[in-house]
This record gives structure tokens, C-alpha cells and sequence, in this order.
């Protein structure tokens, strides 16, 4: 175990180096002078070099790079070019907005999807089977964006029971939540459904019917359990995808998280911000699927086998 | 030497991929999907002649009206006309696909083969670059790329195709791992094939199942980022006409024309659906075992 967290944690390292790497390689090669756009073309060409020299923008790229990693590991990503302030200072207002949105959108997701694909699958063939698979079809098909404006449309200008911005109430989180949340929960839906079923066909079934297990225990304790593996796996790209898709939930609720954040950096070219927002965000997912693939190496010895055998 | 190889591996060919067909049509929800894409292909090529109006003409004496017999699905903040604006939206819609997935299928076949059959220090250089181009949310990604390229219709297309690369990389690396044990690699090489001829000619063809199965389940994700970035005000910029960027319009007249943002949003609805309930059918059709992907 000890060898297979070091593997891991070794790759962890080498992934975070390309993350700042090619964040900062992308932010460099974009055309216009990032001490222009701080001073909004209002100074002098004397003013501007001055300003260069003290960002440190006329050293060499690759030493600027180094500065860039050192200070990122402290988790310095330098000034916010337009409100003053340190980068991380506001990523770290950002994400707790995000975050909580995050942690609402995963639990309606995973909540949801997993009752859904669980029924689905007890009711294998049946109308409500049916039912639940053509809501999931038509859910992995609507975009989270227009769902939210739909929502808006229904819940909020109409019969005005939810607030259409903002996440000032807790019932502000609900239409976020569910916008964001719905083509995880139907993907999830499918995946949890897909695997019972693959489960209920195995022998193991079989011996605990054989039994007399009740089929409430065969489905909850045996098919289950290991159904809940893939759904285990599929929890690190969710969170990347729910970090990725709360741009567009955020813009149309006016949350004021790391989505806007950055959209908002990107129109206005706040380079730190730029920079800061995405290396933070992959490093997320980066941490996450390294506790995923830890706790799976201590669930599942046959997983640090393979990836100890590898080499 | 070519001659003697060629006949069986053609009649296993025609017979694969006939036989895949054959399931296929048997689908007659995939059917229907395919009758639905090819009508709005044919729609989105003579747009300028199905379209009631000009993208851009604008009928100041109906701004923001309803439906109506004269503008079916009404018209939004200009007086243009919603039904002739989302068929020139399908153009967009429908060619980023194919572009975006023609870049990340170059670029993650080479990627994926080369780490699958070279294996070693070049499979886990790759397979760290992947996991690395992996590492940022796609829609993103995206984004930061559109910052790095500046808008426009090309840019997004290229944006999201560079986006996609990683996922294609990693499924045909899967795969030719697996195929490079085959017997006729063996043979290939035995009979001094060089490594591209090998990769080129035996192991990329013999990918291609897998290569349509994920070109047509991404390409409902390819549409779905374009509209995204367009709705962010990132991609397609107006007066060109894009789904993504007249429900981003729509959102400010929500109380004056409530349908605006309904029509362009259904129409991606249905859009999306189809191609995913065609992926849905090619992957059954043409690879079963790659059913619970």
C-alpha cells in the first residue's frame, strides 16, 4: 500500500507541474502587453516599462515560469489586475460559494440518480423502468443553461416561489442545484441501473436467493455494494464536471463563485485571476481523484496490484 | 505479399461492417434519430432557401412578438425572425461536430496509438500529458482556450476538438494495447513491416469501430459546448445566429417574450437527443462489448 500512495502521489506531483505549465504557457501566448491592460492604455510607454519591470515581466519566460510555480505552491497567484486584490483572496471567497453549490448539485445528483437507477433496475422492464429511462434520456440531452432559464421561467417569474438570483436564501440553492445537477443524476441513473442489472445476473445472486435472502436485502446488500464501485469511479469526473459546469449555472443565478470569477477575469484579460482559477480548479480534481484511486487502493487490493505490477 | 493479405481481411470487413447495419436498422428509435439529423443536415444546407426570413432581416413593426402566423415562432429584440434564426443556428450546430471531432480524432488517434504500441517511456510521457490536458473541466478548458484564440465560429470549433482530444487518446490507447498481440501484428512485423506501417495500416484500421463509436458520442457534447461558450458570450458572436447565443440573448426578455428563449432551446434539446440515442445505437450496433461504456 505504502508503495502503490507513493506511485500515486509521485504522478499526483508531475500532473500538478503540467496543470501550472500549461496554464501558464496559454495565458503567455495570448497577443497584448498584460501591463497595457492593467493600466487600461491610459499611461506612457516610460510608465508601462516601469510597470513591466516591476511585475517582472521582462524576465525570461522560463524564470517567470519558476516564479509562477514557487509562488503558486504558497499559493500565491499574485494581484487581481483591476480589483487590487490577492488572487487567492478571491478564489478562496469564490470557492466557498462554489463549493457549496457543488456539494447541493452532488448530493441532488447522486441522491436522485442512485434512488432512480435502483428502482429502474428492480423494476427491469417495467413501465416505471421505462419511465425513468426516457426522463434520463431526455435529461442527458438539455443543457444545464437552458434548464436554468426554464426554471427561471416556471418557479420564478411565474409562480414566484424561488428567488431567480443570488443564493442569499437557502431555497435559492434549488434551482441552481437542479439545473446543474439533473444530466448527472440521469447519467448516474443509467450507470447505477446498468450495474445492478450486470450484478443481479451474477452467481453470487443467484446463492443468495437460493438462500431465502429477502429481495429487498439481494438488491440493497449484494447487487448494490457492487454496483457502487463504477459510481465511485464516476464521482471524480463529476466533480470536475460540476466545477466546469458551474460557469454557466453562475452567470444565470448571478453567483458570485469561481465560474464568474473567471468568465468575468477572461472578458476583462485579468491575467492572475485567468491563471489563478484554472490551476486552482485542476488541482481540485487532480486532489480528488488521487483520495478516489487512495481509497480505492485500500477498498479493493486488486487495484494496488495492477498498478504496483504496471511499472 | 499485399494481394495475398488483402482478400480475407476485405471480406471480414464488408461482412463487420454489414452486419452492423443490419442491427442498426433494426433500431427503429435510431432510425428515426438518423431520418430526424439527416432533415435538419438537409435544413441547415439550404437554410437561405427553407428559412421564411433572412437571419438578419428585421420586421421593426413586430419586435419581441409571440408566435403568429407570420413569424411562427415569433421574434426577438430586432424583429428578426426566431424559426428562420435557429434554422441558420443548425449550420453551427451541426458543423461543430464533425470539426471539432476531426481535430480530436487526428490528435488522439496519434496520441493513443502511439502510447498503446510503442508502450514504455512514450506510453507513460503520453499517458501523463493526457492526464494532464484532462485535469481542467472541459467546458473550461474551453474557455480558456477561446481567451487564448480570440472568438469566432473557426476558434470554437477548434477549442472544443482540442478539448476532446484526451478522451480519444485514451480509448484508442486501450485498445491498441489490446490489438498488438494479435497474430496479424505479429505477422505484419515478421514480415518486416515497420512500426507506421503497422500502427497505420493494421492497427488504426482495426480501431475504426471504436473511432465512430466515440465521434458520434461526442459529437451531442461537442454541440452542447458550442452552445455553451456562445451562451458565455464566448463563441459564435452576433448577428451570426447560434442557439447557444440566442438563449443568452433571450435571458434579458424573459418577461416580454418567454417563448424567445424556449424555441432555440428546444431545438438543441432534440438535436442533442438524437445523436445521442444514434451513439447509443451505433456503439450496440458496432461494438457490443462496449456496451456499458
Amino acid at each position: 500500500m505504502l508503495r502503490y500512495t507513493l506511485k500515486r502521489l509521485f504522478q499526483t506531483v508531475i500532473v500538478l507541474f503540467g496543470v501550472t505549465l500549461v496554464t501558464f504557457i496559454m495565458v503567455n501566448v495570448v497577443p497584448g502587453d498584460p501591463a497595457a491592460v492593467m493600466l487600461q492604455k491610459k499611461a506612457d510607454e516610460a510608465t508601462i516599462e516601469r510597470i513591466r519591470d516591476q511585475m517582472g515581466l521582462n524576465d525570461p519566460l522560463p524564470a517567470q515560469y519558476l516564479r509562477f510555480v514557487k509562488n503558486a505552491v504558497t499559493g500565491d497567484f499574485g494581484n487581481s489586475y483591476f480589483q487590487k486584490k490577492p488572487v487567492i483572496t478571491l478564489i478562496a471567497k469564490a470557492f466557498s460559494i462554489t463549493g457549496s453549490l457543488a456539494v447541493w448539485v452532488l448530493l441532488f445528483s447522486v441522491l436522485l440518480g442512485v434512488m432512480m437507477g435502483t428502482l429502474a433496475a428492480v423494476c427491469h422492464g417495467k413501465l416505471a423502468d421505462r419511465l425513468i429511462m426516457l426522463v434520463s434520456t431526455l435529461g442527458m440531452a438539455a443543457p444545464s443553461f437552458w434548464i436554468a432559464i426554464v426554471l427561471q421561467l416556471i418557479f420564478g417569474l411565474t409562480l414566484k416561489w424561488l428567488p431567480i438570483s443570488g443564493l442569499r436564501q437557502p431555497t435559492a440553492y434549488i434551482m441552481p442545484s437542479v439545473s446543474l445537477g439533473l444530466i448527472y443524476a440521469a447519467s448516474i441513473a443509467r450507470l447505477t441501473r446498468t450495474n445492478i442489472l450486470d450484478a443481479m445476473n451474477q452467481d453470487y445472486i443467484r446463492t443468495a436467493r437460493a438462500k431465502g435472502v429477502g429481495e429487498f436485502s439481494v438488491v440493497m446488500k449484494h447487487a448494490f455494494k457492487n454496483a457502487a464501485i463504477p459510481i465511485l469511479t464516476y464521482l471524480g469526473t463529476l466533480i470536475k464536471s460540476v466545477l466546469g459546469g458551474s460557469v454557466l449555472v453562475e452567470t444565470i443565478f448571478s453567483i458570485n463563485g469561481l465560474g464568474k470569477l473567471l468568465v468575468e477575469a477572461i472578458m476583462k484579460r485579468d491575467i492572475p485571476i485567468i491563471q489563478g482559477c484554472t490551476v486552482y480548479i485542476a488541482s481540485i480534481f487532480v486532489l480528488c481523484n488521487l483520495l478516489i484511486d487512495l481509497v480505492y487502493g485500500l477498498i479493493d487490493p486488486r487495484i494496488r496490484v495492477a498498478n504496483a505490477r504496471k511499472e | 505479399m499485399a494481394k495475398h493479405k488483402k482478400s480475407p481481411e476485405q471480406v471480414e470487413y464488408t461482412s463487420f461492417y454489414h452486419d452492423a447495419f443490419v442491427r442498426l436498422k433494426k433500431d427503429k428509435v435510431a432510425m428515426v434519430c438518423i431520418v430526424f439529423i439527416l432533415l435538419l443536415a438537409f435544413v441547415a444546407i439550404f437554410a437561405s432557401f427553407i428559412a421564411p426570413y433572412d437571419q438578419s432581416y428585421q420586421d421593426t413593426a413586430h419586435v419581441l412578438s409571440g408566435p403568429s402566423a407570420e413569424h411562427w415562432l415569433g421574434t426577438d429584440e430586432f424583429g428578426r425572425d426566431i424559426l428562420s434564426r435557429i434554422i441558420y443556428g443548425s449550420r453551427i450546430s451541426l458543423s461543430v461536430g464533425l470539426v471539432a471531432e476531426a481535430i480530436a480524432v487526428t490528435i488522439g488517434v496519434i496520441a493513443g496509438a502511439a502510447a498503446g504500441y510503442y508502450g514504455g517511456i512514450v506510453d507513460t510521457v503520453i499517458s501523463r500529458i493526457i492526464e494532464i490536458f484532462a485535469s481542467f473541466p472541459h467546458i473550461l478548458f474551453a474557455i480558456v482556450i477561446m481567451f487564448v484564440l480570440g472568438t469566432g465560429v473557426m476558434n470554437v470549433f477548434i477549442a472544443i476538438g482540442f478539448v476532446g482530444w484526451t478522451g480519444v487518446a485514451r480509448m484508442i490507447r486501450a485498445q491498441v494495447l489490446q490489438l498488438k498481440e494479435k497474430e496479424y501484428v505479429e505477422a505484419a512485423r515478421a514480415e518486416g513491416g515497420t512500426d507506421l506501417a503497422i500502427i497505420f495500416r493494421h492497427l488504426i484500421p482495426n480501431c475504426l469501430s471504436t473511432i465512430i463509436v466515440i465521434i458520434t458520442m461526442e459529437i451531442p457534447s461537442d454541440i452542447m459546448y458550442e452552445a455553451s461558450l456562445s451562451f458565455l458570450g464566448l463563441g459564435v458572436q452576433p448577428p451570426e445566429a447560434s442557439w447557444g447565443e440566442m438563449i443568452s440573448t433571450a435571458r434579458s426578455y424573459l418577461r416580454t417574450n418567454p417563448t424567445y428563449s424556449i424555441f432555440p432551446g428546444i431545438a438543441l434539446v432534440l438535436t442533442v437527443l438524437a445523436f445521442n440515442l444514434v451513439g447509443d445505437a451505433l456503439r450496440d450496433a458496432l461494438d457490443p462489448k462496449l456496451k456499458n461504456l
